[in-house]
């Protein structure tokens, strides 16, 4: 059995604190507010449109680009599970974050990426319709992104 | 001798083919319609792998695996398996277990149910087995949709990865009957809709209903239990099949009730040599 | 039962990480049987910290699927280091997961 352990109500409060002094040194420049989780880019979170979402993350705008690929499914097999995969062949990439503006809340996920880490990064979305799907990567300061279209209809067997 | 002859009478009454045919063993009617059942599957979806029927609509469409493919690298049924090798290894509170009840433990042995049980004359499914075994030791029967019963039997069923359906249906006719009424179950038309199993898994199998990819019938229990995406947790072939009647307008059956029971025995006979692939992941 | 499962393995110098996290991350804008609106309860922070440092940090929103996956590499460590995961959600729940690198 691996060595996982729930955590107690005092440990949080440590971990806690660990994590702001570890999120500090990002510079998000959406704050959380006080009920979230520490360094949760609330207002970037809660916006419903894209360019609400982009503008409280990053404060800038993004180009097309063909350095940035993106993977999801043409077809969706089912829109509460949809496998996005996002590769950057770009230098010095400190965030990527993943936007479904179609959704209620465009902004689906953002990820910070310290030193070391690749640009890259895979994990399931849900989309509510079908909907664009935007990757944008801040690679030097600069954003660069890539979108596909993912369709998404009911289920056949009524769900 | 002439007990011999009376009894090839007999069962070439009952549409046997006469003991001395080539492969007697064999040459039974259930063998015959499973042989031609896997044939039209075969001849219909030519680049599936015979191994393959057991992935349902990921063996007959490309965008579809991709997908599977995706999810399968960390699928989400692992906490399920998990909570089944627990539940499965916890012993009751008679101190008896589960593998007290079941050849070789339970382990390996998925594959070979439904069974067609000699002393009540019915079809046990291994979700059954299960619940017989908790309420001979004196526990209540778990619920027979998802949590445990499905934790237990992705278990189950894991451990039969890769091995081929050997269902048998033994020589009774009550057994046979069983046998023939999930076949006609499934070809009959229910409901609103007036689907049968068969227009959706046999007739449009491959095709799309919808978003969805219909899985063909051969192979399609393989799979179970399966982490549906649109359920957003586990679910046994109870859960599907009832889920499937009230989707096509029929009225849901109870779980486990006979005629399901029944169909399970049908399907699964069909899919003799088809390789489990459970626990699953679905749409 | 643990909620985060990890793989994380390295290849040459690149260690790939993959978490499944067992949460239901409900969106908010699904309705229980009764009519009523099940809340919002979903991860907000997950982040994999790898020898005293952070090296991969998710911020997540109610469109990430229930049961979350993800998959991310990183260079800077070896088969044997241990790798951690801690996740946040709205409601202020949390929960660590360890794992060795193969």
């Amino acid at each position: 059995m691996r060595d996982e352990q729930a955590v107690s109500l005092e440990t949080t409060r440590r971990m806690t604190l660990r994590l702001l002094a570890a999120l500090g040194l990002y510079g998000i420049a959406s704050p959380a507010s006080a009920d979230d989780a520490p360094g949760w880019p609330s207002s970037a979170f809660k916006a419903n449109k894209q360019d609400d979402a982009l503008k409280s993350l990053y404060g800038k705008n993004f180009e097309l680009s063909d350095k940035v690929s993106l993977e999801t499914p043409e077809i969706a097999e089912n829109g509460a599970v949809v496998p996005v995969s996002v590769v950057a062949k770009l230098p010095n990439v400190t965030s990527i974050s993943i936007l479904v503006p179609e959704n209620p809340y465009a902004l689906a996920a953002y990820y910070k990426l310290p030193d070391g880490a690749l640009p890259q990064v895979a994990c399931r979305l849900k989309m509510a319709k079908t909907t664009k799907v935007i990757a944008v990567v801040e690679s030097d300061g600069k954003l660069f992104a890539a979108a596909n279209d993912v369709k998404v209809t009911l289920g056949g067997c009524g769900g | 001798m002439a007990i011999a002859i009376a009894a090839i009478a007999a069962l070439r009454l009952m549409g046997a083919a006469p003991l001395f045919a080539a492969d007697a063993a064999s040459a039974s009617r259930p063998d015959a319609e499973r042989k031609a059942f896997q044939s039209f599957f075969f001849a219909k979806f030519p680049k599936v792998e015979k191994d393959d029927f057991g992935n349902g609509p990921y063996a007959v469409n490309a965008g579809m695996r991709k997908q599977w493919e995706e999810i399968m690298q960390f699928p989400p049924y692992d906490f399920a398996l998990d909570e089944g090798q627990q539940a499965w290894e916890k012993p009751f509170a008679n101190g008896r277990k589960y593998a007290d009840c079941f050849e070789n433990g339970g382990l390996g042995i998925r594959q070979t149910y439904p069974r067609f049980d000699a002393k009540t004359g019915q079809v046990e499914t291994l979700d059954g087995a299960i619940n017989r075994c908790r309420v001979e030791n004196g526990e209540a029967p778990l619920a027979w949709e998802t949590g445990t019963m499905a934790s237990i039997i992705a278990y189950l069923a894991q451990t039969s990865r890769g091995k081929p359906f050997d269902i048998s249906i033994p020589d009774d006719p009550r057994a046979l009957a069983a046998y023939d009424r999930g076949k006609e179950f499934f070809y009959s038309r229910k409901g609103q809709l007036g689907f049968s199993c068969a227009s959706c898994h046999v007739v449009a199998s491959g095709e799309r209903l919808r978003g969805d990819i219909l899985a063909p019938a051969l192979g399609i229990l393989a799979s179970f239990p399966i982490y549906r995406s649109d359920w957003g947790s586990m679910g046994t072939v109870s859960r599907r099949f009832t889920s499937c009647s009230a989707q096509t307008r029929a009225v849901p059956l109870a779980d486990q009730d006979e005629s399901y029971r029944d169909l399970e025995y049908f399907l699964s006979y069909m899919s003799n040599g088809i390789p489990i692939t459970g626990p699953g992941t679905r749409p | 039962m643990p909620t985060i499962r990890m793989k994380a393995a390295a290849n040459g110098d690149v260690v790939e990480v993959q978490a499944l996290v067992q949460h239901p991350m409900d969106s908010g804008f699904v309705k229980d049987s009764a009519g009523n609106i099940i809340s919002a309860h979903h991860i907000e922070t997950l982040v994999f910290e790898c020898n005293g440092k952070p090296v991969f940090s998710a911020f997540w929103g109610p469109a990430v699927s229930k049961d979350p996956y993800l998959k991310f590499a990183f260079k800077g460590a070896a088969k044997g280091d241990s790798i951690s995961a801690t996740w946040i959600d709205n409601f202020g729940k949390t929960d660590t997961g360890t794992a060795k690198i193969a």
